[in-house]
Order: C-alpha cells, then structure tokens, then sequence
C-alpha cells in the first residue's frame, strides 16, 4: 500500500505503538512527579528535578546507554521487573517503548508541572472549604484546569517518541520488526543503495504524522480552553 | 466535641515575622461583623476558623463544635469543618457550571441534614435563570450571588463572608445587602462578615467586633462601636 515495503510499514506501526505505550505509562508518573514538584516541598527537591530533566540535556547516545546497563537482562532493574512482571526491554519493542517514554518524559513534565503552577491555589481553598477532601479537590479541580498543559505535554511527549533515535538505538538496537521505528528505519535506508526514495517517503510520514498531532493538540486544547474560559 | 457556649468564639495567637496576630472574643448574634482596616487581620481571623490557617497557639468552637484547639491537639481539617465561606472574588470553578458550581458542596455534605433546600436558596438569590451559564459570562453581582448559593448549599455550620462587597459597584452592592439581610433573618445560618466598610457595619451587623493592628480594640452593637 502506498508503495511502502514491508520492513517502512512494521516500522510506522512499530512507532506508534511504542509512542502510545511510552507517552502513556509515562503519563501518570509525570503527573506525579509535577505534582511533586509544583506544590510540595521536600529535601533534594532541586535534585530530584534535576535528574528528571537529564534526558533532556544528556546526549540520549548517553541515557541509551544508562538504560542498557540498568535495564538491560543484567541490569539491576531490568532483572527485577523480568522477576516481577515477566517483562523483558532489552532487544525488544518494550525497551524501544521504555527509551522514548524516558526521552519525552522531560518535556511532558515540564508543560504539566507548569500547568499546575499556574492554577489559583484559592480555588482548591474554596473546594476544601466546601468539603472536599485533598484527593477529591485534585480530582475535580485542579487536573481539570490544568487538563490543556497535560494535553500539550502528552503530545510533545508522543512526538518526541516518535522522533527519538539515539537512546533506542543505543539500548535495543535497530531490528526490523522489533525495535526498528521510523527513525531508525529511516537510516537503515539511507544506509543502503537505492533506499533513498524509501528514506524519504519515511519521512514524509514522520511530517505528517507529527502534524496530525499538534492539529489535534491544537483542537482539543480550544474545546477545553472554551470549556474553561479563564476569568476577565 | 460538644459543648455548650456560645455561637462562636475565637481565641487565637499568631506570629509571623512582621506581624502578630492576637485575638480573643465571642459572639452570639446572627451576623458578627469584624470590622477594621486593610490589613488589620480580619481576613486571618476568617482563615483560622475556616481552617486554612492554623493558629500558633488557640482554640476556635463554632457552634459547640471544637475546630481547633492546640493545647487539646485538636485541628479539624477545613473539609470537615462545614464553614461556609465566600470569598471576596466569589473564586467560582470556571470549568463548571453555576448549576454543578452551587452543587459541588451539598454533595460532599449529603449524608448530613440539608438544612436549606436547593429551591429556596436558588429563589431568594434569584439565580434560576443563570444555572446552565458558566462563570465566565456571568457579571460581578451574578458571581457573588451564586457563590452565595454554594457556600449556603454545603450546610454550613456557619458562613464567613470575606469583604463580599468590596468588588461591586453601588447598584450590586445594595440588591447583595438586601439579600444578606434575608439570609441572615430567615435562614438561621450565623455569618461572620468581614468588612471595612462603615455603611455596610451599620445596616448589617448585630455585633461588631473592631479589630485593629491584629488585636481586638472593642466588641458591641455599631452604634456602641462605631459611635452615633
């Protein structure tokens, strides 16, 4: 279909599934972790922030590489959740998954943390006053409000997972099928005579793909921004 | 914690760096007005028996109900106070409706007794036209009135009512008055009513509790108070 061979269309699949199940499993842990970090204080919070934003700034050849060691057959966590759950990452679509949830868990955390921040703290007052306890509050007022910068984290962190190429490579490394998303897939054919119309329909997919993306970030966010509609 | 006494009454101390809060005084009338100047504590003393404030040392009972005692070790958390209370800039949640706004109380409080059903107080404060409208698109006088509404829906023990006035012009001010005098006549729910506003002490208050620099300078009638 479309001209696409087998080995470009097991790569979009692959991609959007590792996207999805990253940005996903990732959503709620930044959820936490911005809650974390915008209302309380605790000792080694600048710590705590600092590491979690480190995907961001390391090379991801590096965090590719740290995911190797610590969650990999061997690694410390790896084993344990082999142990635990049954699940293997390394050489496997769950690792491919794993590495861009962690590479796009930066930005997802950032566009909520900051959603959060922005939210008037009086309002989750008025609800305790009204007899809702903290958890309710949270529940009814304060993800509400904050619901567009969780969308626009969600989508900037499924784009980024979608884009990501250096942690993946590095930790599951490039198998057809497996672990080879469009990234990947897109270098195997500039690697190879004659790839290169393949390379380039690749990408052309990666444009829209992350265009359909933002254009319904984009129109989700004006439905609940109406929805919401801020005080004069 | 049962006991009997008065409506309320408030003893507190509290110290920050460039202030200290010190209070002590009772009422039993149907609308206490705590009046003073910007900056008096009046607004501290509404967080205290909310409970979004705690006190460095004290002990707040609202209707024999003990909120905060310290030296008892007691600080009731202000989702189980049952403290009506309605801000100066009404804070209504702008995702909801006003309709799913006045509701967001009685639901938290349904297993106790609605003292005051949904009907009446949607009548007395003429908010039936606006329940479907979100706050947004409602105008000054609107908000407070349904911010009205949803603090008196949550059954509140009592309703502490922080400057409600202060942001209305003069039409608003007089049409939310009247109706803060027929909540205070015919709905049996105290109020402590913040204010620094002589006109609005002299027409609403049945006791005035003048506060100044966080300390209690004289309790009374207004015209005991504000002189006549």
């Amino acid at each position: 279909m479309f001209g696409f061979s087998p080995d470009a269309w097991m790569a979009i699949e692959l991609s959007l599934r590792v996207a999805t199940v990253g940005t996903l499993v990732g959503l709620p842990v930044a959820l936490l972790a911005a809650y974390a970090l915008a209302r309380w204080r605790f000792p080694g919070k600048i710590i705590l922030d600092g590491f979690l934003h480190l995907p961001l700034v390391l090379p991801p050849v590096v965090t590719g590489y740290f995911l190797l060691l610590a969650f990999g057959k061997q690694g410390v966590l790896g084993k344990g959740i082999y142990d635990l759950f049954g699940i293997t990452f390394s050489f496997r679509w769950t690792g491919a998954a794993l590495a861009c949830g962690v590479m796009g868990f930066p930005l997802m955390l950032r566009a909520i943390r900051l959603s959060f921040e922005a939210i008037d703290r009086r309002l989750e007052t008025a609800a305790g006053t009204l007899g809702a306890n903290p958890y309710w509050t949270f529940l009814l007022v304060t993800l509400p409000l904050a619901l567009p910068g969780v969308l626009v984290g969600a989508i900037l962190c499924f784009a980024k997972a979608l884009g990501e190429f250096g942690a993946t490579i590095t930790f599951v490394s490039n198998i057809p099928g497996e672990t080879q998303t469009i990234p990947s897939a897109i270098y195997t054919f500039t690697q190879v005579p004659g790839g290169e119309s393949e390379a380039l329909r690749l990408s052309c997919v990666s444009i829209v793909i992350a265009m359909v993306a933002l254009i319904l970030s984009e129109v989700l966010n004006r439905r609940i921004q109406r929805r919401i509609a801020v005080f004069e | 914690m049962k006991e009997k006494q008065s409506l309320l009454s408030v003893r507190a101390l509290q110290r920050r760096p460039d202030f200290t809060l010190d209070v002590d005084f009772e009422s039993n009338s149907a609308l206490t007005a705590l009046f003073g100047p910007s900056g008096s504590g009046k607004t501290s003393i509404l967080n205290l028996i909310a409970g979004v404030q705690r006190p460095a040392r004290g002990r707040i009972v609202v209707a024999g109900n003990v909120l905060t005692d310290t030296e008892a070790g007691i600080f009731i958390p202000m989702h189980r106070r049952r403290v009506g209370v309605v801000f100066q800039d009404a804070q209504l949640f702008p995702h909801l409706t006003v309709q799913q706004n006045i509701k967001f109380g009685q639901w938290f409080t349904r297993t106790h007794d609605q003292g005051l059903p949904l009907e009446v107080i949607v009548e007395v404060l003429g908010i039936g036209s606006l329940m479907k409208r979100r706050p947004a698109t409602l105008s000054g006088g609107e908000r407070h009135r349904v911010a009205l509404a949803r603090a008196l829906l949550s059954s509140p023990r009592i309703l502490l009512m922080d400057e409600p006035l202060a942001a209305l012009d003069d039409a608003r001010r007089s049409e939310i008055m009247s109706l803060i005098e027929r909540i205070r006549d015919e709905l049996a729910v105290p109020i402590v009513y913040v204010t620094h506003n002589v006109e609005e002490v002299r027409r609403l208050a049945l006791r005035v509790v003048r506060i100044n620099a966080g300390r209690v300078v004289s309790t009374g009638t207004a015209a005991e108070v504000l002189g006549s």
